[in-house]
């Protein structure tokens, strides 16, 4: 019974969902919106749930004194900072428990959690993102390294790309005659990115496609059991 | 006459053309009777702008819009019922705001119960799901189905044994996105099948996520695979927990995981975006057997060059029915072999149609 009524449950609602695909008119038309607004419901109660986990988790490492349980604080005491400078003071359109904070913000510019989240966590955000510029530097020093021909072509097709979208592709290959256009580096990267490339994406998403379609099947169908827990 | 007008009205097609202006005004069609069309011609030179004035039964007209001399559309959509008369005015203006010419007309707003512009999905689902459904049963009656190898796949005993030699824990992350995304779904029915294996062998296992939802969800399957593994007792609640829903915030907490632990294999199965190479890239540089898959086909690349094995896109859906040597499972993954070779079909007859300057197929295939 416990896994027959989530099963019927996911059954029904599978069905329904699809059907109401191919039909416009009412209640099939809006019950798309109205699951999505259900969902939207159920993750914002989730969320209490996965600070719960959060804090839990946090304090018993800080507890058990475990290896880094010091990094465990900044967490804690971040977490509590910005919970308290919200729910004191609001967010940009909201007013907090002690009202707009007028006053702090003519002396820091912004409500404490605004300050905060343009002034710190913002930052921080971004210094992760910019990590993305050297781990892409390595990682394509791994993939161009000539050892098998797909490699080496992989490495050719970059090169062609890269040149061409830069100054220097049109510097090196602007003197090539209109008959020999299409050799000039950037109508060469142009030509990669707009049909190699979307043709192996486009492969990539139809078969990636079939698959959600394959998956959704067998879950509606009771087959994929394994989210619940069973075979 | 009166009659065949309301008759004409009934039927959604109901259109006014005056001599100057020729303004028609119909149903929308294909929605659930919330929208109203309007189109008009008018080949005036000192056209600046189109007022369009609106009201239902005995009330007086009201603009509603005033669109540029450019347009000769306009979908109303504010507050059309179905069922209702709407009544329409046209005013063409000049720069000066005068009428240069008007008109009238009328529509019903009506709800449709099928939409035709999806008339090609629904015969491809048929057929697809009609495919699926013959090789689930083709299995269920016994018939062998082959299925080429998915080294990613093969890979998790590997990873696993790796683990337990290196007294190392395991790190899963099943993506960044909730449980309303398909791959979110795949990744956790390969966490289940990880789980068990990490509870057979009393391998730590790491499953941090971004997502309250995934949480429960995630937490629900770990403890179902240590239960079927007859290894409730190691089962820990906490092995599985959550860091938060920022993207970037996420990826910091996992990094320091990946640092911190220096997992034996590190699993990447779900739906990934910016994130995916720098969690990739600090896994590879803390020497860890890792295992991607992900249907975003701009993060492929990335897994590609820094994983040691990665499952690309329809992979990872089929990772459940290949994990479980199911015959049901299986015979779906081969009804989804000849979703590929209709689209192959489909494709090329198109292609050659279209080349021949034929286009009424790429027509019926596009779904509006």
């Amino acid at each position: 019974m416990k896994r027959r009524i989530p099963l019927l449950i996911a059954f029904f609602v599978g069905i329904l969902v699809i059907v109401a695909e191919f039909i416009p008119h009412k209640p099939f038309g809006t019950l798309t919106g109205g699951l999505e607004d259900w969902f939207m419901i159920i993750a914002g109660f989730a969320i209490i749930l996965g600070q719960m986990n959060l804090i839990k988790v946090h304090v018993l490492k800080i507890k058990h004194k475990l290896p880094n349980w010091q990094y465990f604080i900044v967490t804690i005491v971040s977490f509590a900072v910005m919970v308290i400078f919200g729910l004191f003071w609001g967010t940009e359109d909201n007013a907090g428990i002690l009202g707009a904070g007028t006053s702090l913000v003519q002396s820091i510019g912004s409500k404490p959690f605004d300050y905060m989240f343009n002034n710190v966590y913002q930052h921080l955000s971004a210094s992760m993102f910019s990590l993305l510029a050297f781990f892409i530097a390595s990682a394509a020093y791994r993939a161009f390294i000539g050892r098998t021909t797909e490699s080496n072509l992989l490495l050719i097709a970059a090169v062609l790309v890269m040149l061409g979208r830069t100054s220097l592709g049109s510097f090196l290959t602007g003197w090539l005659p209109d008959a020999l256009s299409f050799l000039h580096l950037p109508n060469l990267a142009e030509f990669i990115m707009k049909y190699p490339n979307t043709a192996g994406q486009r492969a990539i998403m139809i078969c990636a496609g079939l698959g959600i379609i394959g998956s959704s099947l067998r879950i509606i169908l009771g087959i994929e059991r394994s989210y619940l827990g069973g075979e | 006459m009166k009659m065949l007008l309301n008759l004409l009205m009934l039927l959604g097609l109901c259109s006014a053309w005056a001599a100057g202006v020729g303004f028609q005004v119909f149903d929308h069609p294909n929605d659930d009777g919330s929208g109203i069309d309007l189109k008009w011609e008018y080949a005036g030179a000192d056209i600046y702008s189109i007022q369009i004035e609106r009201k239902t039964g005995n009330e007086d007209f009201q603009v509603i819009a005033t669109v540029d001399s450019g347009k000769n559309s306009f979908l109303d959509t504010n507050n059309i019922s179905a069922g209702e008369i709407y009544d329409y005015r046209i005013s063409i203006l000049d720069a000066d705001g005068q009428s240069l010419a008007q008109e009238v007309g009328r529509a019903i707003a009506k709800a449709q119960w099928f939409n035709t512009d999806k008339i090609s999905l629904l015969i491809m689902a048929i057929i697809l799901s009609g495919a699926i459904i013959f090789y689930i049963a083709s299995a269920r009656s016994g018939k062998d189905l082959y299925i080429r190898r998915i080294s990613g796949l093969d890979s998790m005993e590997e990873a696993v044994g790796r683990a337990t030699e290196m007294g190392k824990p395991i790190l899963f992350v099943p993506g960044i996105m909730d449980l309303d995304d398909m791959q979110t779904i795949a990744g956790l029915t390969i966490l289940g099948k990880l789980a068990q294996r990490t509870a057979e062998y009393d391998t730590k296992l790491l499953v941090p996520v971004s997502r309250s939802m995934v949480l429960s969800a995630a937490r629900e399957t770990v403890k179902e695979s240590y239960m079927k593994a007859g290894r409730p007792d190691s089962y820990l609640p906490d092995s599985v927990f959550y860091l938060t829903d920022d993207q970037f915030g996420f990826v910091a907490g996992v990094d320091g995981i990946i640092i911190r632990e220096k997992p034996a294999a590190i699993f990447l199965m779900g739906a990934f975006y910016a994130e995916s190479l720098i969690l990739a890239e600090t896994g590879f540089t803390s020497g860890a057997i890792q295992t991607a898959g992900t249907a975003m086909p701009s993060q492929l690349p990335f897994f590609v060059a820094a994983c040691d094995y990665t499952l690309i896109g329809e992979e990872l859906f089929a990772a459940s029915a290949y994990l479980s040597k199911d015959p049901h499972q299986l015979g779906s993954l081969k009804g989804q072999d000849v979703g590929k070779a209709l689209f192959v079909i489909v494709l090329a007859v198109g292609i050659i149609l279209e080349i021949a300057g034929v286009h009424f197929l790429k027509d019926f295939l596009i779904a509006h």
